[in-house]
């Protein structure tokens, strides 16, 4: 599995850049990772992915859009405009979560 | 006398209930499947209709033939199960009291759940394949359609069967071929994923596939609502994809008693152990097949293979024993590529579809993330073997678990990802 340094960190990732290891994950991380898309942070940024955060362990898999607007609160159209054009992929990869799935 | 209620007699239900009644001793346990209709659906069969290949008759049975003796068939609609009572109470008034509850009500199509698609374009210039009515409607559309843009699309994950979107779409380019008129039409896949094919090996192998077959891909579209007098979907970050018919897959959702009963997920679906299916909350309650939150494929193959772990995990539970089989998330699906060729893919909660042979190492005979006249003749035979041998319980000699004897580990796969 390939690995990256990120702010002194060495971090696993899959061929995409998306962090491999959930525990390797930390908020300073997080903001640096915001960075890298272009995402400055701020308290909205956060409250989505603390909340794919918390969600993950329990279910093993990234929240999708409608569950972080229906559980986590933040509706749909409000996380295209916090992270642009690509909300699912872009909170997953600063959260350090696996990508949305697709079967093939 | 103890009461195990199985609610769904779709694949999942029926194959418990076949396997369940001849473990369970018949003194000891009644069995009832409740289910609001008495029409069983070879729903893998949907995919063919549109283009005449299936009749009615040759993709529904009646579900109570398929029950085996001793079990009771209930019809109803659930209205809500009481989890304090241990009771699910039916829209009749009838009570039907539980020991043990099995919710296998799978996942259904909700066009409902998109402004616009339910309007008056829906089932004129909208349609759906994942209803039996749908795929009807959708074959005398396509019989009309000559030319304009055809657009495939995807409202939003998970649903069920998640390759037949691109299996009809190249079942669509195929047979527009077929007919002469495919340089008259614009194929269009609009997805909510990054790409059509999103596991690496697949990709790497089948990325092709849609830009051969001249089809556009639109990623990342998350549909907001659909605009029916323009003929649009538009976005929520504001695209638009204008079409002339639109063949979408509506939101899955499970069924509403599960929200009502306070059981489900933001989509309905009823969160359990992904290992053995029991409810995250309740000792006496399992969610089997599509009914469940399990993050593996909504198909029937997982139904399958996951009753098989389901069955054993049950008995040892109502032993009062620790549950010993973990269900490892399973699934293989045939892809129809068109031409009367097809796909084969293998894989579970940890490895993704990856090539090679199936079942046997080298022998196959099925090439997998390959297309081959096979693996078409496979998926057409697999109806025969859904009536007669899986929803009977009768053993398929396929491994419950997946198995990567065949399999090609490229050296560059990432490794599975740690829950």
């Amino acid at each position: 599995m390939p690995t990256t340094t990120i702010d002194n960190h060495e971090i696993h990732v899959d061929d995409e850049g998306f962090m491999t290891q959930y525990d390797e994950w930390t908020e300073d991380l997080g903001t640096v990772l915001a960075a890298q898309i272009g995402i400055e942070m701020s308290d909205e940024h956060w409250k989505a992915i603390r909340f794919l955060r918390s969600d993950f362990p329990e279910h093993g898999e990234t929240a999708t859009l409608r569950r972080v607007a229906t559980v986590g609160g933040i509706p749909t159209k409000q996380l295209f405009t916090l992270f642009p054009k690509k909300p699912a992929k872009k909170m997953a990869y600063v959260a350090g979560l696996p990508k949305p799935r697709g079967c093939v | 006398m103890k009461h195990l209620v199985i609610l769904g007699g779709g694949t999942a239900g029926t194959m418990i209930a076949n396997k369940l009644r001849h473990r369970l001793d018949r003194t000891e346990w009644r069995i009832a499947v409740v289910d609001r209709d008495d029409e069983h659906h070879y729903q893998p069969g949907y995919l063919f209709v549109p283009f005449g290949g299936y009749t009615h008759e040759q993709v529904v049975r009646s579900r109570h033939t398929f029950l085996p003796d001793g079990v009771d068939f209930v019809f109803g609609s659930v209205d809500e199960i009481d989890t304090g009572e241990n009771v699910v109470r039916l829209d009749s008034g009838r009570a039907l009291p539980y020991d043990q509850l099995v919710i296998a009500t799978g996942s259904t199509p909700r066009p409902d759940q998109t402004p616009g698609m339910l309007g008056p374009e829906w089932r004129r210039s909208i349609f759906d394949f994942y209803t039996l009515e749908g795929a009807e409607a959708l074959a005398d559309a396509l019989a009309r359609f000559d030319g304009g843009r055809l657009v495939v699309h995807v409202t939003e994950m998970p649903i069920k069967c998640p390759v037949a979107p691109l299996e009809f779409t190249f079942l669509v380019e195929a047979w527009l071929r077929e007919r002469g008129i495919r340089d008259q039409v614009e194929l269009v896949f609009v997805t909510p994923l990054d790409g059509a094919f999103t596991k690496p090996v697949a990709s790497a192998h089948l990325g092709g596939m849609l830009d051969e077959r001249k089809v556009h891909v639109e990623t990342d579209f998350l549909v907001e609502r659909i605009d029916s007098e323009r003929k649009v979907l538009v976005s929520y970050d504001d695209r638009e994809v204008p079409f002339d018919l639109l063949v979408t897959v509506p939101l899955n959702m499970g069924a509403d008693f599960v929200a009502r009963s306070g059981l489900g997920d933001e989509l309905n679906y009823v969160p359990v152990d992904k290992h053995t299916q029991l409810s995250t909350e309740f000792d006496n309650i399992f969610a089997i097949g599509d009914a469940s939150d399990i993050p593996a494929s909504k198909a029937g193959s997982v139904a399958h293979f996951s009753v098989e772990i389901f069955v054993d995990n049950f008995l040892q539970h109502i032993a009062g024993r620790p549950m010993t089989g973990a269900f490892d998330g399973h699934a293989n699906c045939f892809v129809e590529s068109g031409d009367d060729k097809a796909l084969l893919i293998d894989f579970n909660y940890d490895t993704e579809p990856l090539t090679g042979k199936y079942p046997l190492p080298v022998v196959g005979p099925m090439d997998l993330l390959k297309e081959t006249r096979a693996n078409h003749l496979g998926k057409l035979a697999f109806r025969w073997i859904y009536w007669n041998v899986l929803l009977p319980g009768r053993p398929v000699p396929l491994p419950a678990l997946m198995s990567m004897a065949g399999k090609h580990v490229p050296t560059t796969a990432p490794e599975k990802q740690e829950a």
